[in-house]
């Protein structure tokens, strides 16, 4: 399938229902129609493009937007945009008018402890898939390892991290390790 | 909860003030700032009100902040005010993250800027890792959660199912066993 606006808007469509949890838990699914699926993007294509949307601000999602201005340009962009936003926009919205008259308070708290565990599930699923597509063999592998204890047991800044981990590579490959 | 017609803010103020947060904001933290904003400093909501949104934004499949920004939105301007608050929290970011692509992609014919840029993503999959492990910790420790938590996991490296169908087929029977439990 060729990238359109159209091809790339049914792509992120369905993923945006599984952003449970935040849009992490879709990156395992996203990886997979991008790179596997459509051959749209190489698997260090979609890395490098990961990267980027944490370094950028706002939702973690935008990744999305970036892939399809990548893909298809513009229109690219607000196809994915649209797929990757649009369908849960709508749930809330409908869930959010209806909450003054329904106070589903029981169904909520069966919601919210029922799908946690699908959450960490599939937010553990992604971040395999992005230490499988990451290159730099171990030195990569050892780096976000690192970098997660860090951001467990310190206070640190992850912008700060993420320059950290830019700069750490460019110097193991001036040195010629990686 | 404090409601005085006038002080609502418009469709325009509620773009401007989501807009602010969306591009001041990195990696997590931004129900934070919301709180700070919308029901400490501006008292347009209260705090009950606030936490209820908090927990069907989290509850609900989607961005957790662009779904906060919905519900803001929508308890303060109706159907436009949510409209406004969703176009302020991801336009302006949109916008933002293109340009950050492309200027990556300017520099892409150097062999250094990939290097760099995996150094960059190690790092930051270390965020979505420790979220991972997070919200692992957060899995009541009894077997039905557990079980839940590994076949998600299962599902969609091992046989690789699509991630809409294990959530659908997963999810739903996760929440009737909850819904009963409780």
């Amino acid at each position: 399938m060729p990238a359109t606006p159209f091809s790339i808007l049914l792509v992120f469509l369905p993923l945006s229902l599984v952003t449970i949890g935040g849009g992490q838990s879709a990156i395992a699914d996203m990886h997979r129609q991008i790179v596997d699926v459509n051959h749209w993007l190489t698997a260090a294509q979609f890395v490098d493009a990961f990267a980027i949307a944490r370094l950028a601000p706002g939702p973690g999602s935008l990744l999305a937007t970036l892939i399809g201005w990548q893909l298809a340009g513009f229109w690219g962009a607000v196809a994915a945009t649209v797929g990757i936003f649009g369908p849960t926009a709508v749930l809330i919205y409908a869930v959010t008018s209806l909450w003054s008259r329904y106070q589903g308070a029981r169904i909520l708290t069966a919601l919210e402890t029922g799908l946690r565990p699908v959450a960490a599930g599939m937010i553990l699923a992604s971040s395999y898939v992005l230490i499988q597509a990451l290159d730099g063999g171990w030195f990569g592998r050892g780096l976000a390892l690192v970098s997660t204890a860090l951001l467990m047991l310190t206070p640190v800044n992850p912008l700060l991290l993420i320059a950290a981990g830019a700069g750490c590579f460019v110097g193991l490959h001036t040195l010629a390790l990686i | 909860m404090p409601d005085t017609q006038a002080q609502r803010p418009t469709p325009l103020q509620l773009f401007l003030i989501f807009s602010r947060i969306g591009l001041t904001s990195f990696g997590g933290g931004l129900s934070g700032w919301m709180l700070r904003e919308f029901v400490q400093r501006r008292q347009l909501l209260s705090e009950e009100d606030f936490l209820n949104g908090l927990s069907i934004a989290q509850a609900l499949p989607g961005v957790n902040v662009t779904n906060m920004a919905i519900w803001i939105g929508c308890r303060l301007g109706g159907r436009s005010g949510a409209i406004a608050s969703w176009l302020g929290m991801v336009v302006p970011a949109a916008i933002v993250i293109v340009l950050i692509g492309g200027a990556f992609a300017s520099i892409s014919g150097y062999e250094l800027s990939h290097v760099a840029l995996n150094g960059a993503a190690a790092a930051a999959i270390g965020l979505s890792l420790a979220m991972g492990l997070t919200a692992a910790r957060r899995v009541p420790r009894r077997v039905f959660p557990l079980a839940v938590m590994a076949a998600t996991f299962i599902a969609v490296i091992v046989l690789q199912l699509p991630l809409l169908w294990t959530v659908l087929g997963i999810g739903s029977l996760s929440v009737a066993v909850s819904y009963h439990q409780s």
